[in-house]
């Protein structure tokens, strides 16, 4: 994997086990996340990739039982986000998450972008006024609901709905995204404008992306991992991995023999 | 066993009929007689108090005089009663509930509590007034007060509240909990800005049908002593009262009080028949408080049901 | 931020290290709702610690045996007696006839609304119910003196004034909501398969109901059965009004006498010194009202948790 033209690391699992009590659902993962670029996760259902998605911004500390083992190195840092030192809280001001049914909160667009910020303490008009709009730019739909801030959330369609919340994660400058199969609960339309909308971010941050659907790790990646049963099968640019993986079990699954 | 004939066949089917109807019939007559004994309660104090109906009878204290006796005390305490009721167990229930839902690990102090709750809620309430008697009225030398009625009723209604705030808040979906912590917000924040609001028309169910109990709890306001004969009312703050004195914004509280209830105990129990009329009109007075409150906690959890947001 | 060969050092950088401020704030709202949710431990401890407290000090002066075995209650006399059968006959046999009206109407009622009745039906009447069983127990009293008395005294003409009958009856009423609502809920909680295959059979709806509904909810049904005994035990106003005050030691209904709710009420009402022998006697009343009640609770408690497990 080491080639010399490697960009620089965003984040990095080393040895990363991960425990639902006593069922282990991730087993020793090493694997880089690049600075700018979008990583895709894909193996069957089951495999432990949301499992893996979620230790990034340690949304299984949230639920008692857990356990980690091992470390996620995150950079410039080089802190161990798994440590008992970090604030969980201060890790997910840094790594956003979009998750796999869009969840806006039933308040108006204007606050679920707004939100993110607020619980950081900014409520100066002004300044939440521009971040929301950036952000909204940003998730490509401010054309669409700048006349409508003040109405609800829940009111827009699914796709609409979904790229709020991207909106809602990037309005508070994440380094990190993490993306929970973002499109499996939307139309092929809207699917398209979040892919292309992950294609427009990685100019700005880096995209850890789990997604059920090959083609669309092929066709917004970088860098592809194939998982299966909690451990990591194989790592690569996207290219090698659909074109020529070296595992015989990711051969399997991407020609459809499996999963 | 020979096979039946068609006949047969008929007959039985006809009988299992039969008795599926009269069953129906019974079920819709139990039915019915719920509803009737509402409607003979409610026609009986209407009619039987309906002489009493004048604003004089909201407006006057009570007395020995059948006819002058009117509910202005006992109406101002019940609401004073259930202002410090509201004011006690709407925060405490709601915490406790929210610690149950939000916070509380699976452990044995967590386990405690609730058996505690759902066996509080089964206490008789007459139990609640003998505490009230020995603890507050005694121990915290709070009196036959305002207060002291309206922490016990508070304390009363209180398993009623949590629960009501435990299943609004668990009709909230985890993805709302995990977009909001999602961004960096504190569990804290999240219950503020989210959970809070969003359980609120449940919670505020449960309030009113708490309030609705309390109101109309007489055992527990008897137990500590309250009285039945009262011809003043509480000290309005900052109002003068005898001497000269001012009345501090609080001292309402620590007054002598009747409630509703216990004035139609009062009368209730006079042998006198024309106290009857009294006790018909305040009862009337009394279901009609209770009954709005509860017709309003029943279309509040209607609409819910009808607007759901997930 | 450089990283000099930091690897090595598990160092946390400022900007993800615990935010000491943040952090304490937390703890403090977790403690403070700590501290409410507490609140019901500290009630149960209170009630405890005053019944206790102060019927001890009543059975320092009256000996437990008495209390148990004596037929007379006559605390406030100069010729004191204390026998608690005496409030333990009124009370149960008003609970009694309360049960043997609430427990065939709310069965019925449950059955009926949960096999037979349509959605509309049954949302109607569950706000009925609901409505019932939120009338102010007073006035429930004021019925039962009022109302109920003189319509039995027309068909019971040797019917005193006061009389467990009439305030049974009246409790009975009052308790039809909650054992209806509660033995619905357990029968609703049986599996359709199960009356699909009475009903494949060709049996009729009366027939599922009473063979294979009934029996698979039994212990909710007992469990409703039993939440509903407590409440009719500790039921305090409609007995302080209509059944009269005098202990009277009676097995049977058509006579007046005190439950253990409304002697407590009654000498609530007079003026008692704090202290008293009189004023701990309410206590050690309030005691055995809670051991009864209590033990109903844990029976039904116990038999829930056991219908839960069925399916």
């Amino acid at each position: 994997m080491q080639i010399h033209d490697t960009p620089a690391l965003k984040a990095e699992a080393r040895n990363l086990n991960f425990y639902y009590s006593e069922k282990q659902a991730l087993k020793s993962i090493n694997m880089p996340i690049y600075d700018k670029k979008v990583t895709a996760l894909i193996g069957p259902s089951g495999c432990g990739k949301s499992t893996y998605l979620r230790s990034f911004n340690r949304m299984h500390d949230l639920y008692p039982g857990n356990r980690y083992e091992g470390e996620i190195r995150f950079f410039p840092d080089n802190t161990n986000l798994l440590s008992p030192d970090v604030d969980p809280i201060e890790v997910r001001m840094r790594i956003g998450m979009v998750f796999q049914k869009p969840n806006p909160f039933p308040k108006t667009i204007f606050e679920n972008v707004a939100y993110g910020l607020r619980v950081r303490g900014e409520n100066n008009k002004r300044t939440l006024d521009d971040k929301v709009e950036h952000a909204l730019k940003g998730a490509a739909i401010w054309d669409e609901v700048k006349d409508r801030l003040q109405d609800m959330a829940p009111n827009l369609s699914g796709g609409q709905q979904q790229r709020l919340c991207i909106a809602r994660a990037l309005a508070t400058d994440p380094e990190l995204l993490l993306f929970d199969e973002p499109t499996s609960a939307l139309d092929p339309i809207a699917t398209g404008a979040i892919e292309e909308l992950v294609h427009e971010l990685k100019k700005r941050v880096t995209i850890l992306i789990v997604t059920h659907n090959m083609q669309q790790a092929a066709r917004v990646s970088d860098y592809t991992a194939y998982m299966y049963l909690g451990e990591m099968i194989e790592f690569g640019k996207t290219d090698q991995i659909f074109i020529k993986p070296n595992d015989k079990r990711t051969e399997d699954y991407i020609t459809g023999r499996m999963g | 066993m020979k096979p039946l004939t068609t006949e047969q066949i008929r007959a039985v089917i006809a009988k299992g009929k039969f008795r599926d109807n009269l069953f129906k019939a019974v079920g819709v007559f139990c039915l019915a007689f719920a509803l009737l004994v509402i409607v003979a309660l409610i026609a009986d104090m209407l009619i039987k108090g309906s002489e009493r109906f004048t604003l004089d009878f909201f407006l006057n204290f009570a007395s020995r005089r059948a006819t002058q006796a009117g509910i202005l005390s006992a109406w101002v305490g019940s609401l004073l009663v259930m202002l410090v009721t509201a004011l006690a167990a709407v925060p405490l229930g709601v915490a406790a509930g929210l610690y149950l839902e939000e916070y509380a690990k699976r452990n044995w102090i967590t386990n405690i509590i609730e058996i505690n709750i759902t066996n509080l809620a089964a206490v008789p309430s007459i139990v609640y007034g003998l505490l009230a008697l020995g603890i507050f009225v005694y121990q915290f030398g709070f009196g036959q007060s305002i207060l002291s009625a309206g922490l016990t009723l508070a304390l009363l209604i209180l398993p009623i509240i949590i629960v009501a705030t435990r299943e609004a808040i668990r009709a909230i979906p985890a993805m709302i909990r995990e977009g909001s912590m999602a961004v960096g917000a504190t569990r804290w924040q999240t219950c503020r800005y989210h959970i809070i609001p969003y359980a609120m028309p449940g919670i505020l169910t449960g309030v009113i049908i708490g309030l609705a109990r309390a109101i109309g709890e007489t055992a527990p306001i008897i137990t500590i002593g309250a009285l039945t004969f009262i011809a003043f009312l509480p000290p309005v703050p900052f109002s003068e009262i005898d001497g000269g004195a001012t009345a501090g914004m609080f001292d309402w509280v620590m007054s002598p009080f009747t409630v509703m209830p216990i004035q139609i105990f009062n009368w209730t129990s006079r042998p006198d028949p024309a106290f009857e009329i009294n006790a018909a009109a305040a009862g009337f007075v009394l279901m009609a408080m209770v009954l709005s409150m509860n017709a309003v906690a029943i279309y509040l959890r209607y609409k819910m049901r009808k607007n759901i947001k997930w | 931020m450089s990283a000099n060969n930091a690897s090595d050092l598990p160092k946390v950088s400022d900007r993800l290290a615990y935010n000491a401020m943040r952090n304490w704030k937390e703890k403090l709202i977790e403690a403070i709702l700590l501290g409410a949710a507490a609140i019901s431990v500290l009630t149960t401890l209170g009630i405890v610690y005053v019944l206790v407290s102060e019927s001890y000090s009543f059975f320092q002066n009256v000996s437990i045996i008495d209390f148990l075995t004596d037929t007379q209650w006559t605390p406030l006399f100069d010729d004191a007696h204390f026998g608690i059968m005496v409030l333990i006959s009124g009370t149960l046999v008003s609970s009694g006839v309360a049960l043997l009206l609430a427990i065939p109407m709310g069965t019925i009622i449950a059955i009926y609304l949960s096999e037979f009745a349509n959605p509309k039906v049954r949302e109607m009447a569950k706000p009925i119910l609901e409505l019932l069983g939120g009338i102010p127990t007073i006035v429930f009293g004021y019925f039962a003196l009022l109302v109920v008395t003189p319509i039995l005294q027309f068909f019971l003409p040797s019917l005193p004034g006061f009389s467990l009958l009439s305030a049974g009856i009246v409790m009975g009423v009052m308790i039809v909501p909650y054992i209806a609502s509660l033995s619905e809920d357990a029968m609703r909680a049986v599996p359709m398969s199960m009356r699909e295959g009475a009903y494949a059979m060709g049996s009729t709806k009366l027939y599922t109901a009473i063979h294979v509904v009934v029996p698979a909810a039994i212990s909710g049904l007992a469990a409703s059965y039993i939440l509903g005994i407590s409440r009719a035990v500790g039921e305090t106003m409609i007995l302080a009004v209509a059944a009269g005050m005098q202990p009277n030691l009676t097995w049977n209904p058509m006579e007046p006498a005190a439950t253990i709710t409304s002697f407590i009420v009654q000498v609530a009402l007079g003026d008692l010194p704090h202290g008293s022998i009189g004023y701990q006697t309410i206590f050690a009343a309030g005691l055995t009202l809670l051991m009864i009640t209590l033990l109903f609770n844990i029976l039904g408690q116990w038999l829930r948790a056991k219908y839960r497990e069925n399916y």
